[in-house]
């Protein structure tokens, strides 16, 4: 891999840069201090974090200022791509939501309620969903027929910002989103104290849980050589029917489209805990690319918790738009691109974790040929010509893209 | 005349058609030139204007009563401040129901300087008769029709004499004269010709005219009338007595001759606002001078027409052509006068006789091309921003005034000055198109609105620009009131009934911009207005969260004192949101709340619409106030005053070219 072949120069730069960012670290404390700012600092815990804000907005409050907290911006234009660890990383600006603003005064009660029903949960050591939070937190303002939250496509940005202002995972509040995702393979591990065979999980395999830190999920045994990450659950299923993971001795797992934090949070832990290679196997559209680079980079979302998801190593391995005229596809299968795809597929090109070469010349040739393939695709052949001779083709030739 | 022309027509009509029935003409009788001549005679004005009185302003008995009074109290008002007099007048009308239902009698008034007896004939008995045509000069009446037309259709509607009671001298009699009028002659008969002690000690003229009429209130009546004239003459002090039910009683036996109307005497000192006493309505007088007295001036060279320039040679008594330039128009030096003339192909040596047409058309030409000053402007005496306000504060409820005097201006030759005033919110309607008011040299035009230039000015205003709703080619809506006053040594009328200004450009033009001055400071009101809206709303929204954020904070750390929290955070929100407590102020200055009104320059606001009702507060006489307080306090308002603007004698002049 190209970074253990590192110049002595490189290193040298990087070590600069280390600097850089440990200067942006401290001028990050010392804002810090000023007020109710993002509480970045990962060394004390969630409850406490939630209780300073609170206390903070009420000192601010004493003071006669107007309180505020600071959402540090989800956005592309506030994250970075830092090229010497292969991770996108959130960067110093954010937006401030001060309660003495019309615009803001709504959002900035919600946020408090928010914050309040999260306290709630963790002192009563519960978990829940979001939905439920969303149903925990809405009443009608005394006084008024307002009510609190109307929707819960209020409430949910409104967690979102919450956990980066505090940087606290949305299961570190207590959160979980609907879990999605399977995991079959050669290995065993603990969830809730029941151990579990995942070369033993039937037709449907284990549903990947929301929350898979190590308080919940333990390592056992593992014998896999590598993981394979499938975009969607019905490819994933031919793939269990056909006991790919048994020939290729692998783990196979799904996240039903873009990955749930759960699986990624699983896939980062079985890499780096394992010490798992990741591969991705995505339809060819703008959509499966973003999949396979959040998988590898992080998301712009959750850019703040890059560094806890996001897989540097991971490789993708199809489908590229090379794929049809090399595994000989009839044209029928393909489908013509969209504007919308050809739109995100433009957008894609120019985010700076996409300007490697290769890459550039995938997005380009799919642009240029005007058609995108889903992994269905290769069923035209054979039911089972994905798992038989595609994948272990690719494979076996190494033909990634990184 | 209406009640003769049905009979005539039918009579008309059966000629014709027997004439086709028989199908030969009816013998005509031929006339010759010596026979049409024993027709031919003079008209006499009076009896051109009995058979027209509608040019008159007659043509209804509503209209009829409304001119009659409107008629007398211009008169008297120009009587009173030609002579230097606080005028008080008193306006009576009796309905004599008894009599006819249609029966009025109107009794009018003044403090005046009274008439001497030997010219009460020819004022009050001939049509055409006065001092003000032959002037410029800016008075309300202008030809000298308006009473003797009045007493002449009281005359011919009642038959009753007009009674002319007046003292022109201090601890002399009064006379008392009743009044016929031969309309063949125009010439006066006197009917009665006594002296009397029944007329008030000083000197003044009471009118009394008996007509048929018609009282109904509202637009077009005596009583907006009287409300207007309050509001453009705030020195003058009125009492209205409308017809009333128990006037009805004692008609009869009361005599023509009632003494004073009464309420002259017994006014409160310390009125401030319309009042009602009794019967009557007392306008009390807000502003306790008169308006400075117009000077006289000559014709500007520039407005006069060719037939008034040959008839001005013929009339002068210079010999030579300078001298009569010089002498019979303002603003021609002997300098411009040299011009005029070599302009002309003549000199100012010619002599006057020697000008016949052509030479005059040759002088009126040359009269155009020579650059001239602007005529002299001290002879025009505009309201003033004072006292409209004065007026406005006095006859309109609303919040907001303010008034605009433009600098004055020059239409053919005659100057002339626009002001404007309005008053807006308040008690006043808000769903109804703007009330516009106009008045020429001090007095209310009631009729003819869409005609007159000041409503089509108001039209043409952009209100919108001001926050108000304004549907395409209309007045604007809103709780509004509009005054523009036109003060000029002649205004031009469509008609002698004098209800509509005619609409010169450059006359529209300067009422424009009056009321765009007006209009922007109303602007700056109503959006300040709603900007103190929002803000209470903005506090509301605050208001309803702060108890959700408290209690969440609580929740979270049981240690914050949710009470405690709340008020922290209601006290941030009230600074927060100052505004909403603050009251309004046209420049953005925030309100001493002690006082109910606060007065700059040209704009007034009231808190609430009571605030000058009440007589003991501090702002009975606001304008008095205004000038001992504004001073000190108000540098910033007054640099940006119209009074700055205002005419200072001559040096405001401008050069009236071409």
């Amino acid at each position: 891999m190209a970074k253990k072949k590192t110049s002595k120069k490189k290193a040298v730069k990087k070590a600069t840069k280390k600097v850089v960012r440990k200067k942006v670290v401290t001028k990050k404390a010392a804002r810090k201090k000023s007020g109710a700012k993002s509480r970045r600092a990962r060394n004390v815990d969630t409850p406490t974090r939630i209780n300073e804000f609170a206390n903070d907005v009420a000192t601010l409050a004493a003071k006669g200022v107007d309180p505020y907290l600071d959402i540090p911006t989800r956005a592309l234009s506030n994250v970075s791509f830092e090229k010497s660890t292969g991770l996108i990383e959130m960067g110093d600006s954010t937006q401030r939501r001060s309660f003495f603003n019309l615009g803001q005064a709504k959002k900035f009660m919600q946020t408090t309620l928010i914050a309040s029903g999260c306290s709630e949960l963790l002192r009563q050591k519960k978990t829940t969903s979001i939905r439920d939070l969303f149903y925990h937190c809405k009443h009608t303002i005394e006084g008024t027929r307002e009510n609190t939250f109307d929707d819960q496509a209020e409430s949910d940005p409104i967690i979102e910002d919450l956990e980066v202002a505090l940087a606290s995972l949305r299961e570190e509040l207590g959160l979980y989103a609907e879990p999605k995702g399977a995991l079959v393979g050669p290995m065993t591990i603990v969830d809730r104290g029941d151990t579990i065979d995942l070369s033993r999980m039937g037709s449907g395999g284990y549903a990947v849980p929301s929350i898979v830190e190590d308080h919940v999920i333990q390592f056992k045994k593992c014998t896999a050589d590598f993981i394979l990450l499938i975009e969607k659950g019905a490819v994933w299923r031919r793939f269990n029917e056909d006991r790919f993971w048994k020939k290729h001795n692998c783990l196979i797992i799904h996240g039903g489209g873009q990955p749930p934090r759960g699986v990624r949070r699983l896939l980062w832990r079985l890499h780096n805990e394992q010490q798992l290679p990741v591969f991705v196997l995505v339809d060819n559209d703008p959509w499966g690319y973003y999949i396979y680079s959040v998988i590898k980079q992080g998301s712009i979302n959750l850019a703040f918790e890059s560094a806890r998801m996001a897989i540097p190593d991971a490789r993708f391995v199809g489908m590229s738009s090379y794929d049809a005229d090399a595994f000989g596809l009839p044209a029928e299968v393909t489908i013509r691109v969209t504007e919308q795809d050809i739109r995100r597929a433009k957008e894609i090109r120019d985010y700076p974790w996409f300007a490697k070469k290769p890459w550039q010349r995938e997005i380009n040739h799919m642009l240029q040929k005007g058609v995108k393939l889903e992994l269905e695709a290769l069923s035209s052949k054979d039911f089972s010509f994905i798992t038989d001779t595609y994948l272990p083709k690719k494979l076996k030739d190494e033909d990634y893209l990184d | 005349m209406p009640p003769m022309s049905p009979p005539k027509t039918r009579s008309g009509k059966t000629g014709a058609t027997s004439t086709t029935k028989r199908g030969a003409a009816p013998k005509r009788t031929n006339a010759t030139a010596e026979s049409m001549a024993g027709m031919q005679r003079e008209i006499s004005v009076s009896e051109f204007f009995a058979k027209n009185r509608h040019l008159l302003g007659f043509d209804n008995p509503r209209r009829a009563l409304l001119t009659t009074v409107k008629e007398a109290v211009d008169n008297a008002l120009d009587a009173c401040e030609e002579a230097g007099i606080l005028p008080e007048i008193s306006v009576r009308i009796d309905h004599l129901p008894k009599i006819d239902e249609s029966r009025y009698r109107v009794t009018i008034q003044d403090n005046g300087p009274g008439v001497v007896r030997r010219q009460i004939d020819n004022i009050f008995g001939k049509l055409l008769y006065g001092s003000k045509f032959h002037r410029l000069k800016m008075s309300r009446g202008q030809q000298g029709i308006g009473i003797s037309a009045a007493g002449m259709y009281g005359l011919m509607t009642t038959g009753r004499p007009m009674v002319i009671t007046s003292r022109s001298k201090k601890g002399k009699p009064a006379h008392h004269v009743e009044l016929a009028m031969d309309t063949t002659k125009n010439k006066p008969e006197v009917s009665v010709d006594i002296e009397t002690e029944d007329f008030p000690e000083h000197t003044g003229t009471r009118v009394v005219i008996e007509l048929e009429g018609k009282h109904q209130r509202g637009r077009g009546s005596v009583d907006a009338y009287i409300d207007q004239t309050a509001i453009a003459n705030p020195h003058v002090l009125l009492t209205y007595i409308p017809p009333t039910r128990s006037s009805e009683d004692d008609a009869d036996e009361a005599p023509l001759l009632e003494g004073d109307a009464g309420a002259v005497v017994g006014v409160p000192e310390d009125l401030s606002h319309t009042t009602t006493i009794g019967d009557s309505i007392v306008y009390p007088r807000t502003i306790n001078e008169l308006p400075p007295e117009p000077a006289e001036i000559k014709p500007h060279p520039k407005g006069v027409e060719l037939g008034t320039l040959m008839r001005m040679l013929k009339q002068t008594s210079q010999k030579q052509l300078g001298g009569f330039l010089t002498n019979e128009f303002c603003r021609v030096s002997s300098k411009a006068s040299q011009q005029i003339c070599d302009g002309a192909g003549l000199t100012t040596r010619t002599w006057v006789t020697k000008i016949a047409h052509a030479e005059a058309e040759a002088l009126h030409k040359s009269i155009q091309r020579v650059k001239l000053m602007g005529p002299p402007l001290n002879c025009l005496a505009p309201i003033g921003t004072r006292q409209i306000l004065a007026g406005l504060l006095k006859g309109v409820r609303a919040e907001f005034y303010t008034a605009a005097t433009r600098p004055p201006s020059v239409y053919r030759g005659n100057p002339f000055q626009i002001e404007a005033g309005i008053a807006f919110g308040g008690d006043l309607k808000g769903d109804d198109t703007a009330r516009v008011i106009r008045f020429a040299n001090r007095v209310p035009l009631l009729y003819q609105q869409s005609a007159c230039s000041a409503f089509k000015a108001v039209v043409e205003t952009s209100w919108k620009n001001y926050g108000l709703t304004q549907p395409r080619g209309s007045a604007p809506q809103g709780a509004l009131v509009v005054m523009i006053h036109m003060a000029s040594v002649w205004v031009p009328f469509t008609s002698e009934s004098k209800e509509a200004i005619a609409d010169y450009d450059e006359i529209r033009k300067e009422m424009r911009l009056a009321l765009q001055e007006c209009g922007r400071k109303l602007g700056t009101y109503v959006r300040k207005r709603d900007r103190i809206k929002r803000e209470g709303q903005r506090r509301d929204a605050f208001a309803r969260y702060i108890g959700e954020v408290a209690r969440a904070l609580h929740s979270i750390d049981p240690a914050l004192d949710p009470v405690k929290v709340r008020d922290d955070l209601e006290a941030v929100a009230a600074s927060r949101t100052e505004m909403a407590d603050v009251t309004l102020d046209e420049d953005g200055l925030p309100i001493d709340k002690t006082r109910n009104v606060r007065v700059d320059e040209n704009t007034v606001i009231l808190d609430s619409p009571d605030a000058v009702a009440i007589p003991e507060a501090p702002v009975a006489k606001p304008a008095a106030r205004k000038t001992a307080k504004k001073k000190p306090a108000k540098k910033k308002v007054v640099k940006k005053t119209a009074t700055k603007r205002k005419p200072s004698g001559d040096q405001q002049e401008q050069l009236f070219g071409d």
